[in-house]
């Protein structure tokens, strides 16, 4: 790890005037994966701002729009145990108990979530090529072991996925981020916040150079009735997703009048396919339509060599997350295990 | 490891970064002269000799270097010493009352819950912190939520046999 200063910031305006000052200074909040990436000698900040004691986006509340707002700087274990949202959106806690140790939970932020770098191995090979650590070397994953690559949105570029389980029930619940910057205040769609590698891998998000995040926005909608977070991976608990299905849906008895799926481990960012969700509107909640659902979303889905197999996981995937929304009690309740 | 590496960035030099750290250890108030990147597992063991948390893989992924914080396990490894000014830190060393073990403690030496003995502190730092948690309801709930702390000797199953002799869900809620 390389040597740095490191002062705490008491306010959002003290930190965004931080990053101004220095466009070599990085936030620190949980930490769980800077300083990681910082002790791997990946990431070299000159400064470190801790943002921890930050006031303004410790809470979760109700927001206006009949909605929740996540503090940026709540823990990833408060938010998951919080009683607003395991009875409004148990998706996104179900997500996020998902991922990590409880440890890591413990630490790591909802705002550092979103901002979490890619686990692909040759990012965190320092003697590897990798576009997205440094751009124009190439990209090691694509003639390499790729088996826990993308095999959607992918560039000739970069074909390393987003790890994060939390964003994936996020994209579902169609969450806004909300960033402050030197220009003010605006938000993103999260749909909008994550972006594709094309050309430009090393930038994970569309941030803008000194914004922080100071929240996420969920809509009223939590999808707290008909509900499901399916994670396979390669061993049952803190691994990462080889492939991740967040479903909520809205039933008339077994009509579908609303449906959202997200998929996680498959792209450089939470996968959505509204097509998908549109035909599925009016539809029976039946494996029959939850198939065609998948073959729209897997639609251009390639693979690569140890990585195709996640076309047909994906696919499967979603249609037994489906069937498994319907009945939530049963599947959703901890330590339910993927069979059911 | 952690004042040595200077690979980038030289002309941040060590005397300007050093910072006073205030911590709770263990229930003794303690004051040390830092650099921010000392890591709060470099602090314990370095800095205050206290060697019983361990340093497994310094990245986050095996829990040797678990403790608690403020009362919630955390990952010494991964956490920056001065960013724990003034709070409350627990490790292995203060988990006995008085000398007389943790019942934890006292499980693990007897269902045998450790070979090597290297993630045992941290094993058990995690679940103390995992019973004030509550929120595990049956075994396979506690083997989850103690899924980040790897035992590579095998011992895994005594390690989950003792946590549970100890841990009663039902007063936890």
């Amino acid at each position: 790890m390389n040597n740095f200063t490191y002062t705490k910031a008491q306010s959002t305006e003290e930190a965004v005037a931080g990053l101004a000052k220095n466009s070599q200074a990085e936030l620190l909040a949980g930490g769980t994966n800077l300083i990681d990436l910082m002790k791997y000698n990946l990431q070299h900040a000159e400064h470190l701002i801790d943002i921890n004691h930050v006031q303004g986006c410790q809470t979760i509340e109700e927001n206006s729009a009949g909605g929740i707002r996540l503090g940026a700087l709540v823990t990833n274990a408060d938010t998951a145990y919080h009683p607003l949202i395991g009875q409004r959106y148990p998706l996104l806690s179900k997500a996020i108990l998902a991922g990590a140790s409880a440890q890591i939970r413990n630490m790591a932020t909802n705002g550092g979530n979103l901002l979490q770098r890619t686990r692909c191995y040759y990012f965190y090979d320092a003697h590897a090529p990798c576009n997205k650590r440094e751009p124009g070397t190439g990209c090691s994953a694509l003639e390499g072991y790729n088996r826990i690559m993308a095999i959607l949105g992918t560039s000739p570029q970069c074909i390393a996925v987003f790890p994060s389980d939390m964003c994936v029930a996020l994209a579902a619940l169609e969450a806004v981020v909300r960033v402050k910057g030197p220009a003010g205040e605006r938000v993103i769609n999260f749909e909008d916040f994550h972006r594709l590698p094309a050309d430009t891998p090393h930038l994970d998000n569309s941030l803008q150079a000194g914004e922080m995040i100071t929240g996420i926005d969920l809509p009223e909608e939590g999808f707290e009735q008909n509900y499901s977070y399916l994670k396979l991976r390669d061993r049952n608990s803190y691994s990462f997703a080889l492939v991740s299905v967040a479903t909520g849906l809205k039933l008339s008895g077994d009509r579908i009048d609303l449906a959202r799926i997200a998929l996680g481990g498959v792209a450089h960012k939470p996968w959505r396919v509204k097509e998908a969700e549109e035909f599925l509107k009016g539809k029976t909640a039946s494996p029959e339509n939850f198939t065609k659902a998948a073959d729209l979303i897997l639609e251009g889905a390639v693979g690569f060599t140890h990585n195709a197999f996640k076309i047909e996981l994906a696919k499967r995937a979603i249609v037994r997350n489906g069937i498994m929304a319907l009945n939530p009690s049963e599947t959703q309740r901890p330590g339910a295990q993927p069979s059911l | 490891m952690e004042t040595t590496q200077l690979s980038r960035n030289t002309n941040t030099s060590k005397i300007d970064c050093i910072r006073t750290v205030t911590f709770t250890i263990n229930g003794q108030s303690t004051q040390l002269q830092l650099p921010p990147w000392v890591s709060l597992l470099d602090a314990l063991r370095h800095h205050l000799h206290l060697t019983g948390t361990k340093k497994g893989c310094d990245h986050g992924q095996c829990g040797a270097c678990t403790v608690m914080c403020d009362g919630k396990r955390i990952l010494s490894c991964l956490t920056l010493a001065v960013s724990k000014d003034q709070s409350s830190i627990t490790t292995i060393e203060g988990i006995a009352d008085n000398g007389e073990l943790h019942p934890l403690q006292k499980a693990f030496i007897e269902y045998d819950a450790f070979q090597c003995g290297y993630c045992t502190p941290g094993q058990i730092c995690s679940a103390v912190g995992m019973m004030q948690e509550g929120k595990a309801q049956n075994r396979a709930e506690v083997q989850e939520l103690m899924s980040g702390n790897l035992c590579r000797c095998g011992a895994n199953s005594q390690i989950i046999d003792a946590i549970m002799e100890v841990y009663i869900p039902e007063t936890h809620e």
